[in-house]
């Protein structure tokens, strides 16, 4: 069976600085991975380079989606690929009406599969029926992409997106961050409602308690660039209680 | 035979019979090259018109010839060889094609992109229309259905002939002979236009539009509007279109005037696409206009809204004077540049009544090696008693080759006057346009996404026909400056 996503020795660097130095990643359909590590141990580096940001440079290495390399695929057509980051900073975007955004990140998908756009009274209905499920109100759905949103809203908004979008493969970028325990368990459910037997999910964070409510298969500690442990969900458990220091020395 | 013989000649052929130079019957339809006083005659005698326009236009011809080109702007305009054109051809029909086959692919495939229906394309791209969509008859319905309600709506040079009283009263009531050099050159040789006249009371039952004058459509460079509206009265004009135009005639010098009476509303829209000019700024028409509106009664109202993204070179100033009390002058503005186009472009608020409010939105573009300068000015009379102003304008630059420049007067002779002025100048953030990359949007989906976001205060001025079009337009006019 080809893997969902299969990071091969992937080196990528920030401009000089090498961040991810080696990582190896096989994401198979279906399953949940998170990825744990300290500040600066290349977290959010890897999402970028995922989803293929100008300025993410990949110095080695290989990045497959259903056995393809992405590596020379712009970001507009790796997300229409199947590729979606849920952001851990929503971008605000002034005089952007969310459902003609919505629309047109939906249509420019559809587009690509040769399928017909989809009209607008046809997605309000669908997009309504998503955003009740997230909390959603219909006011916050007027209002311009991400703007005047409290952090709660943003990252429920993030997974509206991934609702509508239907991706493969789902890296969620320190989802948890910001976010109060109701509006943590709000998003996880809505998080979970997508799981998928066709859907991998890539779950990135700092802390272990995001992991009680999505429950993944396979936990991986990052540090350094590279990934030092890999194990079940118990190893997110462990981290919690020992910290990250000496995971360095188990490498 | 040198140009100016052969004016002569010509002129001499063509007004010789008559004293005053009017002439009915004329089998010419092409004035020689050059200006002066004879190819002025050649004009109003072709035009029919009375002896008072002719004086008009000889008054505007003199004061012309004293005055020189304006400098200030931030622009950089070649000279022009003001003899070297053509100051009158009679509007030709060109000769219609048979299907949109022959037209230039081009051209179809930009009106596609804007959404333009089928039958107007051929109307735009000169092809015969179909029973279905006559033309003509379209305008006949309006026009009906306008004089019922007692609204003049005709091209001015019928209104010369036919309502003289009130062209004489209004013509140069606002923007006079000597204005400034471009108005002065209009005066003096302006060819046709828009008259628009709403009586005591009326709300006039529709959006007044240049593309229902279908069979006046060829009115040339030098156009000439006027709109008047009594006590209580409203409407909404609609100048241009979003459709890309092709004109020969490089020296666009149009004069707009409004007269806004008594708790009289006048909502003007622009949506203006005139060729640019290639990347390289070769080509492009330049567009210098003077548009001007007065208040001139109580709780008068008058609204300027346009979107332009075309022209190589545009010099103009839509502007308001408040004289009346509490009268109210809005300005909405979206200027977009791109490749190698320039834009000195922005408006004037003369408040005069006490009372009286003015608002300006204006959002500059600059993409490409284009330079993008809003110049404004607010001036407070000492009779302004209690007067108010906010300004607000942004500039948004795409690329770093472009610029943007923003330079506001502000004068105020009354202490009681309130004036505010709000100005931000940004980038398109990588953060934005990944974040839009990122949900599959294509990048020039995405800066016209984002652009569009930027100017919706004014688009959402826009009367909804016009809106949708100017959305897209902008998208186009982007297209290429990214990436």
């Amino acid at each position: 069976m080809t893997a969902l996503l299969e990071i091969r020795d992937l080196h990528a660097s920030v401009g000089e600085t090498p961040i991810l130095k080696g990582i190896n990643l096989t994401i198979n359909a279906g399953e949940v991975h998170a990825i744990m590590g300290p500040n600066g141990s290349g977290k959010s580096t890897m999402s970028y380079v995922l989803a293929g940001r100008d300025g993410y440079e990949v110095t080695g290495g290989d990045i497959l989606m259903n056995g393809e390399s992405m590596l020379e695929m712009e970001p507009d057509e790796r997300a229409r690929a199947g590729m979606f980051l849920a952001f851990q900073y929503p971008v605000e975007l002034p005089g952007v009406g969310g459902m003609s955004f919505l629309r047109a990140a939906v249509n420019a998908r559809r587009v690509e599969a040769g399928e017909e756009e989809i009209d607008q009274l046809g997605f309000v209905k669908i997009v309504r029926e998503k955003a009740r499920l997230l909390g959603i109100s219909d006011e916050m759905l007027k209002r311009a992409v991400n703007v005047g949103f409290s952090g709660g809203e943003k990252k429920r908004y993030e997974i509206l997106q991934m609702a509508l979008l239907e991706p493969r493969m789902a890296v969620l970028d320190e989802t948890d961050s910001g976010l109060d325990v109701d509006a943590l368990r709000i998003v996880s459910e809505g998080v979970n409602l997508l799981r998928d037997p066709g859907r991998a999910m890539l779950v990135i964070t700092h802390y272990q308690r995001l992991l009680n409510h999505i429950v993944p298969d396979y936990v991986h500690i990052l540090a350094g660039g590279r990934v030092r442990k890999t194990g079940g969900k118990e190893l997110a458990l462990e981290v919690e209680e020992s910290g990250y220091a000496g995971i360095d020395d188990a490498a | 035979m040198a140009a100016t013989t052969e004016t002569i000649e010509q002129v001499k052929q063509a007004t010789g019979k008559y004293k005053y130079g009017f002439v009915t019957d004329i089998e010419t339809d092409k004035a020689p090259k050059g200006l002066n006083e004879d190819i002025i005659r050649f004009i109003s005698a072709k035009k029919d018109e009375p002896e008072w326009m002719l004086d008009w236009r000889l008054k505007a011809f003199r004061r012309w010839q004293t005055m020189s080109s304006p400098d200030w702007a931030k622009l950089d305009i070649p000279p022009i060889d003001y003899q070297d054109s053509y100051y009158y051809s009679a509007p030709k029909s060109a000769e219609k094609l048979k299907s949109l086959d022959e037209v230039d692919p081009e051209l179809l495939a930009t009106y596609e992109k804007l959404g333009i229906p089928l039958n107007e394309q051929k109307m735009l791209a000169n092809v015969a229309v179909d029973a279905v969509f006559d033309s003509v008859s379209v305008a006949t319905t309006f026009r009906e259905e306008l004089s019922k309600a007692g609204v003049i709506f005709c091209p001015i040079s019928e209104a010369i002939r036919d309502y003289p009283e009130l062209v004489r009263r209004y013509l140069g009531s606002v923007v006079p002979v000597g204005d400034n050099y471009f108005a002065a050159l209009n005066s003096a040789v302006f060819t046709d236009g828009s008259f628009v006249y709403i009586p005591k009371g009326v709300r006039c039952p529709m959006e007044l539009s240049t593309y229902f004058r279908i069979n006046e459509q060829n009115t040339g460079q030098f156009e000439r509007t006027l709109i008047i509206a009594e006590d209580e009265s409203y409407v909404s004009y609609l100048e241009g279109c979003t459709a890309p135009q092709r004109d020969e005639n490089q020296l666009h010098a149009a004069v707009v005037e409004l007269v806004a009476l008594k708790d009289a509303e006048i909502k003007y829209s622009t949506v203006q696409n005139w060729y640019p000019g290639d990347e390289n700024g070769k080509g492009g028409i330049y567009n210098f206009v003077t548009k001007r509106g007065v208040c001139r009664g109580d709780r008068s109202k008058i609204s300027w809204t346009q979107v332009e993204t075309g022209s190589a070179i545009t010099w103009k100033y839509p502007s308001c004077v408040l004289r009346g009390k509490d009268s109210v002058g809005e300005f909405y503005s979206v200027a977009l540049t791109n490749n190698m186009q320039q834009a000195d472009t922005g408006t004037k608020m003369i408040h005069i009544g006490e009372g009286s409010r003015s608002t300006i939105i204006s959002k500059g573009i600059s993409a490409g090696r284009s330079q993008n300068c809003y110049r404004g000015l607010v001036h407070m009379q000492p009779t302004a008693e209690d007067a108010r102003n906010f300004t607000q304008c942004d500039s948004l630059l795409i690329g770093d080759k472009c610029g943007a420049h923003t330079v506001p007067y502000i004068v105020s002779r009354n202490p009681s006057a309130k004036i505010e002025h709000e100005a931000t100048t940004s980038r398109i953030s990588e953060d934005q346009l990944f974040y839009c990359l990122q949900r599959g949007i294509g990048e020039e989906d995405a800066v016209s996404l984002i652009v569009n976001g930027f100017c919706k205060e004014v688009m959402k001025e826009l009367p909804m026909e016009f809106a949708v079009e100017a959305q897209k337009l902008i998208g186009i006019s982007l297209e290429g400056s990214v990436g």
